[in-house]
């Protein structure tokens, strides 16, 4: 059985569509326990499959038994090991707490919502366990779509943006495509190792370095890395919460994923850090994007365009922390693929959540509510501590390692920009918290405010947020774990 | 010496954040109160059972989690840990006591909110106290600045608010702007962050770098008030008085020179600070401190207000000791963070029970009070004294030895600080005494039948008092726990 968990992770999910379609048609209520039955299979194999990874170094499987370069091979190490749990623990939290949003928002298309749903963590799951690159481009079209879908079936303005979103989706996955196909034709392989091979011979090629700067730029188009990232607020804005609490957390950072893996094993650390150098621009790059991420936040007054905003902030210390290129950057942007995925989550939860009681996210709605949600508001401050960077929350930690990378690597604007965005959240979040706690109306030594009755979300919304919450300080404290015993073998051997 | 595992430490941080949820949960307010001191007392006696051992030359130690290869999450409890915890937590027991009076006094809002984070920044500045390197301390220090934030802003007014986001700007800003990348780099110089006697960046830093880290650790714990960010120390003052009391003149404040101590005889150690000459940095800026903030307060009409700036400077007469380099004057700096605090608290307990009984909270206001408020204003004078650092109060003691620490190191100028701070100390505070005893009966506003506050909250202030004096005549376990700890910073 184990050795089938990596093609278990995907089949799950995609037999789960199917399922949830027809669900659909005979009786809507069925669609939720079915995705969440897929998804918990999903999360057992992930779990299953990290410690195989952990004992035996690796996992590989051959599609229908073909051998690579012709068949596809799914093959997990430490690093896509990490992402695939974090991808089937956000989905399915996220899964519990949508529930009230879709039937709000969507009454009379359940049944396709929680289908794209599926299709969209399919997708996800075979970006990630993926070992040939073309069958990357496959799914994350299948993600893409579904997602794209997912954001368009809101109301009001949600088609537009979704429809935007599309548009320059595409053209940051046609540009992947692009990519891959010029390395096929100078290598005549689709297999991640195999291009691997034999592309030392002509790195120095103009195809070589075309295929991974066209390969770059799409990716930085679908992760929203600044200033490719305009796409990303307007969507994020008018996706619904149910949509958005799967989609925020994860797309992102499963194309950090992809940038990672595309460098460190199609192309390899001798080709991307040391033959070929954009690292520093890349890093110039993301250091802009840090501080423009964290000032555009500052003027935003809806929550949904602020956390936007704040994640593009967060793209930017998982690119510049990767294209340090020195150990602890990588362990750092690694660390925080998984803390930023959680971190999101709460976010988005807490902000559902809100929205869903106070009927909208603008920040005026927003009055009071540390007495009359007091748990949302909970999860919200561990969250927000998180983003902040605050320990023993897992932001703090995974900080740490970017800081560390860039004093390591001397690169002290990178480090200068960390600090600046950290205290640039702190506005941001206690701004919130002040509308949340103040009552500028109330006199001195009040003598007993009439207190006002609690009005707390709905149960299964606050609790996957509680539960969220709890996770973020158990992962900061279990950082050593994770480092040690597995983002260290993610990082490749020879960096100091 | 002998290292203990225990969990004693780990304990003592814990004990009051489990309150926390059977605070909220109370059924009635006098449960509330009654499990508050259950912690309180709890708290106390599990730093008290160390306490021996520790008088011995032994040191508690437990690591909770291993986050970070060289800085794991732990604890080690060594002589000046513990004396401040026990500070923190026997005055803890006190404040319940007074906040108690106080609240109900007032009949404030939001009461349980305010026991659950004040048992918070307790768990947190127990943390500090017992934190084992520099990791560890910097989690409880941004514990304890996110607990008094809701503590400081009880009041959830427009003020509140201004003072909530000044009390954030400093507090927060410089400990992520400054205390943070100075935590780094001291990581990446060395690969730990361990306390060690000798001084973890002995020998593996140059003298610029040293001085810059200096400067960014001094400031960076923006919870010692040095001078120029200390301004956040009087808008604390909107605070409750229980508050501005435990917090703003014993945890908080407290925290900050702890842990400027500890980054200065662990992180730094003497012989790196004297070899670069750096001391001389640390008298300045501690001098400047305390000469600047005895002045402004000679100018302060609002109570609160004139005690914040008293604290601001004697907080630097920690920092000035530990900068003298020398055995007796870390023994007067270590010292003085127990004597000032039983003096402040006195001080702050005064100022609300003079809200409570009367409504005033200013020292125009206070003339004859002393008539209506004896026993409130004898404690008040007996604080002033250990504050202006006169016998038969245990401040004496504390200044005595910064000075002769200060004739060890050969510091001539820091002795004509010493001595010009007392002088001002007396200057503002003898007046607000002789002004509330001696005023013509005919003139008292306050009419010349005694009137104190509730009960609750004379006791306590009562208590410190006396503590105060006693202090001086029988200052252990403090004396001997100082001069564990300088013997051990400097390795004599």
């Amino acid at each position: 059985m184990t050795r089938q968990l990596p093609a278990l992770i995907i089949i799950a999910p995609l037999i789960g569509t199917f399922c949830i379609s027809i669900a659909g048609w005979i009786n809507k209520r069925y669609c939720l326990p079915i995705l969440i039955a897929a998804l918990g299979i999903s999360l057992y194999a992930s779990i299953g499959l990290l410690g195989l990874v952990i004992q035996e170094h690796g996992v590989v499987y051959r599609l229908g038994g073909w051998d690579p370069p012709w068949g596809i091979l799914y093959q997990v190490d430490y690093l896509n090991g990490l992402v695939l749990i974090v991808i089937a623990v956000v989905a399915l939290i996220n899964a519990v707490a949508c529930r009230k949003h879709v039937l709000e928002e969507y009454p009379d298309r359940v049944g396709p919502f929680f289908t794209l749903y599926s299709l969209f963590v399919t997708g996800l799951f075979g970006i990630v366990v993926t070992a040939d690159a073309f069958n990357l481009y496959v799914l994350l079209e299948i993600a893409s779509l579904s997602g794209y879908a997912m954001i368009g079936m809101g109301n009001g303005r949600a088609p537009l943006a979704g429809l935007n979103y599309l548009f320059m989706g595409t053209i940051g996955a046609s540009f992947y495509l692009l990519g891959v196909g010029y390395l096929y034709l100078v290598t005549g392989s689709l297999n991640m190792a195999d291009i691997a091979l034999i592309l030392p011979d002509i790195y120095e090629s103009r195809v070589a370095m075309t295929a991974f700067v066209i390969c770059m730029a799409g990716l930085f188009l679908k992760m929203a890395l600044f200033p490719l990232h305009s796409w990303m607020p307007n969507a994020y804005t008018h996706g619904s919460f149910a949509a958005l609490g799967v989609i925020a957390p994860l797309t992102t950072k499963v194309m950090i994923y992809v940038m990672i893996r595309i460098s460190l094993t199609v192309f390899t650390p001798s080709f991307v850090f040391d033959r070929f150098r954009i690292d520093e621009a890349i890093v110039w790059l993301a250091i802009i994007a840090i501080v423009a991420g964290s000032l555009l936040a500052l003027s935003q007054s809806r929550l949904k365009k602020m956390l936007a905003y704040v994640i593009v902030a967060e793209i930017g210390y998982m690119v510049g922390g990767f294209w340090l290129g020195n150990r602890q950057g990588i362990t750092g942007a690694v660390l925080h693929i998984v803390n930023d995925a959680m971190m999101t989550l709460c976010v988005f939860l807490a902000a559902g959540a809100i929205a869903y009681r106070q009927k909208g996210d603008d920040f005026e709605k927003m009055e009071g509510l540390f007495i009359t949600m007091p748990f949302t508001m909970s999860g919200f401050v561990v969250a927000a501590l998180s983003v902040i960077g605050v320990p023993p929350t897992c932001g703090f930690f995974s900080k740490w390692y970017l800081i560390s990378g860039g004093i390591a690597a001397g690169q002290y604007a990178f480090v200068g920009a960390l600090l600046l965005s950290s205290l640039v959240h702190v506005v941001l979040f206690f701004r919130i918290f002040e509308i949340a706690y103040y009552r500028p109306e109330a006199g001195h030594h009040g003598g007993g405010h009439s207190s006002s009755v609690i009005n707390e979300a709905p149960l299964d919304m606050v609790i996957p947020l509680l539960v969220g919450a709890g996770l973020l300080v158990v992962l900061g404290l279990n950082t050593g774990f994770l480092v040690d015993r597995v983002i260290r073998f993610a990082v490749p051997a020879q960096l100091i | 010496m002998e290292t203990i595992v225990s969990i004693k430490p780990f304990l003592a941080v814990l004990v009051s954040i489990a309150a926390v949820p059977v605070l909220l949960s109370s059924r009635s307010a006098n449960i509330r109160e009654g499990w508050t001191f259950v912690a309180a007392a709890a708290k106390f006696a599990i730093v008290a059972s160390m306490l021996p051992s520790v008088l011995d030359g032994a040191e508690f130690v437990y690591t909770v989690a291993e986050v970070i290869p060289g800085a794991a999450l732990g604890f080690r409890v060594d002589a000046m840990g513990i004396l401040f915890a026990l500070v923190s937590s026997f005055l803890w027991i006190v404040t319940s006591a007074y906040s108690i009076g106080y609240m109900r006094g007032l009949n404030e809002h939001s009461q349980t909110r305010y026991y659950c984070y004040f048992a918070l920044s307790l768990s947190a500045a127990v943390g500090v106290a017992f934190a084992a390197n520099l990791l560890t301390l910097y989690l409880f220090y941004e514990m304890l600045s996110f607990a008094t934030y809701p503590l400081v802003t009880h009041h959830q007014d427009r003020e509140a608010q201004s003072s909530g986001r000044k009390y954030l700007l400093y507090i927060v800003g410089t400990s992520i702007g400054l205390l943070l990348p100075a935590m780094l780099i001291c990581y990446d110089l060395t690969g730990t962050l361990e306390f060690s006697n000798r001084g973890l960046l002995a020998g593996k830093v140059s003298k610029e770098l040293a001085g810059l880290l200096l400067l960014m650790f001094l400031f960076g714990f923006a919870k010692a008030a040095v001078m120029p960010l200390h301004a956040w120390l009087p808008a604390a003052m909107v605070a409750p008085t229980p508050v501005s009391a435990l917090l703003h003149a014993v945890a908080v404040v407290k925290v900050g020179v702890f842990s400027i101590v500890r980054i200065f005889t662990g992180i730094f150690g003497m012989e790196t600070l004297s070899s670069f000459d750096l001391g001389s940095y640390v008298l300045f800026f501690a001098s400047a401190t305390i000469l600047l903030g005895s002045f402004i307060a000679l100018s302060q009409d609002g109570l609160k207000r004139l005690l914040a700036f008293s604290t601001i400077a004697q907080l630097s007469y920690v920092i000035l000791g530990v900068g003298l380099l020398s055995t007796k004057g870390m023994i007067g700096g270590v010292i003085h963070i127990a004597m000032h605090a039983f003096g402040k608290i006195t001080l702050f307990f005064c100022a609300g029970a003079i809200f409570i009984a009367t409504g005033k909270k200013n020292i125009s206001e206070m003339a004859g009070i002393g008539r209506r408020m004896p026993i409130t204003m004898t404690a008040f004078f007996i604080a002033a004294l250990s504050i202006i650092g006169m016998p038969p109060c245990g401040g004496f003691l504390s200044k005595w030895y910064l000075v002769l620490g200060a004739v060890e190191a050969h510091r001539s100028p820091v002795l004509l600080v010493l001595l010009f701070s007392s002088l001002l100390n007396a200057a503002y505070f003898m007046p607000i005494v002789y002004r509330a005893f001696f005023c013509r009966p005919e003139a008292n506003p306050f009419g010349n039948e005694i009137r104190e506050a509730p009960v609750f909250c004379v006791v306590p202030l009562v208590i410190t008092a006396i503590i105060s004096v006693i202090l001086l005549f029988y200052p252990q376990p403090f004396f001997r726990l100082a001069s564990l700890a300088a013997a051990q910073m400097t390795g004599m």
